[in-house]
């Protein structure tokens, strides 16, 4: 079946195969961010955002993403021109070996975008579901504070 | 919050933006799996679902008629190449136990056969077509029955090769003797006795194994692959298929966390084969089952620790007795149980008595293997433990028996000379120690003597500290090598090209901070490709804690080097001679006329104009000793007295990792490196059917900390000055995971009064001890 949808702003219209994972096709479409650590929704690696909100695309069916936005995280900066929230997560020491940083960065911007002001509890509570690790998440409450705090600053977009 | 007192410099000591952040942060493709090879076959491993059988027929005719299916490995079609899989230098200290595929199996879990396939659904139908009719073997799933007279033999190939004990299942012994422990314990004054266990529990890198092998244009085989050990993969890789090395290159891209899991080679031989086999590229991912079922473990001991003191708490006699469980393969078998003694007797080097004696045992279990800690995690959890019921029967702090016992700076533990890396090792002294300022430090920011005192009680909830110290080493004496190239651009940067395996940690940015403060530039200026057998020098690898160390010399080295040549090009430019000529700042300057050249100037020259040469050197270093970091480590916690349940409310790590050359980096190994201990502390274990096969399989199942589980953690650096390592360093990637078990332990007894010696110290196992000691 053909899906139409909006991928980081532009608009897709893709065939899908029965039974494919938004994960697959997301990888198949060139969004290499996303990642499969488990496969099973237990990990948070392949976090992405579908209106906004952080699914685990592993277990979500490509077509339920009809004519949705989904957002991964190629779609907040690049390499030239990174978003703040991926700064905050360099500049934080937050990002050891890199493979749950795409999912992390989308769920704290999801955070950010309820609650521009969270408590370091809060962004505990909010992370719960995405696993690290390489850094005992310390560096990765650290990035999403400064973050918040940046936002708040008005350096965001 | 780091307490940062070292030398200030420019570029080392320096919180530099790590040189893959913003790529990783972005989501660029750079991991194993996120190069698109159209074409590739997908690789996929059958398993045994017995723990020990031997094969009497295998029958691959129908999984063959698998529409797509392009190759089918197995024990009747593959040459029989006895290895090991553990990654290690030359010559191998593992047992060559393993083969591609046997005949028989030893685990629930073990390589039976391979599918290449066009499709991965392809591949999967076939495995389960794949007919195998097995004979079941009695199987042994404890070191004790391993031992037992009468035991199935697990290793009774004829052609495995460096197994200890076959016949009695032991794959690796020690014994080491140090004076007369006999009469040291009868010399001394109070003795304690105590055995911790450590169970199975698993690294949980978030990236599966994962390899994509494929031809170049030359037709040499390419292993694109997620490894700490891309050299060691090569010659494995090299041996067991039979191709001459140079027709193998190894690539390793960004790897998504190792900690030691991916020093085993266990999918690059598979996937070279299948590609071999069928001349096309050949894609392998295992799922989180796969790698919680198949791949490799912590090592599971049993370590006894004996201590001998004299009234006023000096060790005079210490014995430990390791007894291991390396599942069904000896992958890092006697090399673990050496470091089991090795990375934790030289701490307490006051004891003059001293025996260390051990096996390794295989049993019908998963494949233990290299671990973060390595053997030390396992010691220091029994050893800790024994030194807080020695601080009791003294009655003394326990804080202040370490202060009494542990090694200090210009002093020796025989224990380097006698034991080494699975064989004798090589006497050092200890150059760099600031244990005891981290013992202080760590007390402080604890309160530590206001809470031994005063112990909190509020309603069902007991609170209590607990303390450990540890060491560990950087890298591995008389064995490991590493080696640098590094070559100048035109315009002033420079290329560094190193063997060295960032698996995460920062190594990257590490060595480029070396190179960058060796030449006077700004760590932008040094462009850092890493890991490539084809165009990086030789590294042994990323393992025993040696990267910053090993590969930060050979580094530094060639950074001198090159200097030297800058510094001659320069003398030709300003005419005047190289002694009177400094390099800062991207310039040379005179000292003499205030005269200077830029570097930029310098690499233009040499490239183009005048006296043309590669402004370039490749260095090396073999690791002549291995300076052991050295930490201390406190926790608070909370004990629920009615459930069991074990809160770590605070915990505080101070290390002396020698000058840090990236402090946050630093820190995050320590951070990272707590929290996985905290997780073997609290929960993390592999549990087995009666069976022997797996039972929690996924991340539901083998729970490992999350956001929420993890104390406020602080983790200190005290920093010290090692004169062998580069700008005073040595390594921190390890020595935080040794303490956790033991301080949590120690924690757990100031609370309710009961020693948890198995880890994990669950609810139920709490409660427990609890109810025996009638609480």
């Amino acid at each position: 079946m053909r899906v139409y949808f909006e991928l980081n702003g532009k608009p897709q219209y893709v065939e899908v195969k029965p039974g494919e994972s938004l994960l697959a096709l997301l990888r198949r479409l060139g969004m290499k961010s996303v990642k499969e650590g488990c496969g099973m929704g237990e990990c948070g690696t392949c976090t992405v955002l579908l209106e906004g909100k952080p699914v685990r695309s592993c277990l979500t069916f490509a077509p339920k993403v009809q004519g949705k936005r989904v957002t991964t995280v190629e779609g907040l900066g690049s390499v030239n021109d990174p978003h703040p929230l991926q700064r905050a997560f360099v500049e934080a020491g937050a990002v050891q070996c890199g493979f749950c940083t795409p999912g992390m960065i989308l769920t704290a911007y999801a955070l950010l975008e309820e609650n521009p002001d969270p408590t370091p509890q809060e962004v505990r509570e909010y992370l719960v579901g995405n696993l690290c690790r390489c850094t005992g998440y310390k560096k990765i409450v650290d990035a999403v504070l400064l973050a918040a705090q940046w936002k708040r600053e008005g350096q965001w977009r | 919050m780091a307490v940062i007192l070292g030398r200030a410099r420019a570029v080392v000591g320096q919180n530099v933006p790590k040189v893959d952040g913003i790529p990783l942060a972005t989501g660029q493709p750079k991991f194993t799996l996120d190069l698109d090879f159209p074409g590739a076959l997908v690789g996929k491993i059958l398993y045994s679902p017995h723990a020990h059988a031997e094969i009497l027929a295998i029958d691959t005719s129908e999984a063959e008629r698998v529409p797509g299916v392009a190759c089918i490995l197995h024990y009747g079609n593959v040459p029989r190449v006895p290895y090991t899989t553990a990654g290690q230098g030359w010559p191998e200290p593992s047992p060559y136990d393993t083969v591609l595929f046997d005949r028989k199996v030893r685990y629930v879990g073990d390589r039976v056969a391979a599918v290449a396939a066009e499709t991965e659904e392809a591949a999967l139908e076939a495995l389960q077509k794949i007919r195998v009719e097995y004979r079941i073997l009695p199987a042994v799933f404890t070191i004790d029955e391993a031992l037992a007279p009468g035991a199935p033999i697990i290793h009774d190939e004829p052609d495995a090769q460096g197994i200890y004990d076959p016949q009695r299942n032991i794959a690796a012994a020690v014994d080491i003797p140090i004076g007369d422990l006999a009469r040291g314990f009868a010399e001394s004054d109070v003795i304690v006795e105590e055995t911790c266990e450590i169970p199975y529990s698993q690294h949980c890198a978030l990236e599966p194994h994962c390899v994509l092998a494929y031809f170049d244009e030359d037709g040499r085989l390419v292993l694109r692959t997620s490894t700490q050990v891309p050299f060691h993969v090569r010659r494995i890789v090299s041996r067991v298929l039979g191709i001459p090395l140079s027709r193998i290159r190894v690539v390793k891209p960004r790897i998504g966390g190792g900690f030691g899991s991916k020093q085993e080679v266990i999918l690059e031989p598979v996937a070279a084969a299948l590609a071999l086999r069928t001349g096309r590229p050949v894609r392998m991912a295992l799922t989180r089952e796969e790698v919680l079922v198949s791949t490799r473990t912590r090592h599971p001991y049993r370590v006894r620790v004996k201590l001998g003191a004299k009234r006023d708490g000096t060790l005079h006699a210490l014995e430990m007795e390791a007894l291991g469980n390396t599942g069904a393969y000896g992958a890092h078998a006697g090399t673990v149980l050496y470091n089991v003694g090795s990375k934790s007797l030289p701490l307490y080097n006051k004891a003059r008595h001293l025996r260390f004696h051990g096996k390794a045992v295989y049993t019908n279990l998963p494949v233990a293997g290299a671990y973060r800690g390595y053997g030390a995690t396992q010691a220091f959890f029994a050893l800790e433990v024994a030194m807080d019921e020695l601080a009791e029967k003294l009655g003394m702090d326990p804080l202040e028996l370490r202060l009494k016992n542990h090694i200090r700076e210009g002093e020796s533990s025989p224990i380097f000379e006698k034991l080494g890396e699975g064989r004798e090792g090589k006497a050092q002294i200890i150059r760099s120690c600031k244990l005891a300022e981290a013992l202080r430090i760590g007390a402080e920011r604890i309160g530590w003597y206001e809470k031994r005192r005063n112990p909190r009680r509020e309603g069902p909830w007991a609170y209590g500290v607990g303390l450990a110290c540890a060491m560990q080493g950087s890298g591995i004496t008389g064995i490991d090598m590493a080696a640098a190239t590094l070559l100048m651009n035109e315009d002033g940067s420079f290329r560094l090209l190193v063997g060295a395996t960032d698996l995460g940690t920062g190594s990257d940015t590490v060595l480029a901070q070396i190179a960058a403060e060796a030449l006077g530039v700004p760590v932008e200026k040094v462009l850092v490709y890493s890991s490539d057998t084809d165009f990086t020098p030789f590294d042994t690898g990323a393992y025993a804690s040696s990267t910053t160390y090993v590969s930060g010399n050979a580094v530094l080295r060639a950074a001198e080097e090159v200097k030297r040549q800058i510094l001659e090009v320069a003398a030709e430019m300003l005419e005047e001679p190289v002694e009177g000529l400094v390099l800062e700042r991207e310039r040379v300057v005179s000292r003499r006329t205030g005269r200077s050249v830029s570097l930029a100037e310098v690499g233009h020259r040499a490239t183009y104009v005048a006296n043309q040469r590669q402004i370039g050197a490749t260095a090396s270093f073999a690791c002549p000793e291995s300076p052991p970091p050295f930490a201390a480590f406190f926790c608070e916690v909370a004990v629920d007295t009615e459930t069991g349940v074990v809160r770590v409310e605070r915990f505080v790590v101070v290390a002396d990792c020698g000058q840090p050359i990236h402090p946050k980096l630093a820190e995050g190994q320590l951070e990272g490196a707590v929290v996985q201990g905290i997780g073997h502390a609290l929960y993390e274990e592999l549990l087995f059917s009666e069976r022997g096969s797996c039972v929690n399989r996924s991340f539901f199942d083998y729970r490992i900390p999350t956001a929420l589980d993890v104390p406020e953690i602080e983790a200190i650096l005290v920093p010290s000055e090692e004169p062998t390592g580069p700008f005073g360093a040595k390594s921190i990637a390890e020595v935080g995971i040794n303490g956790p078990l033991p301080a949590i332990s120690n924690a757990i007894y100031h609370a309710v009064g009961v020693r948890l010696t198995r880890a994990p110290f669950t609810p139920e196992r709490v409660l427990a001890a609890l109810k025996a000691k009638g609480r």
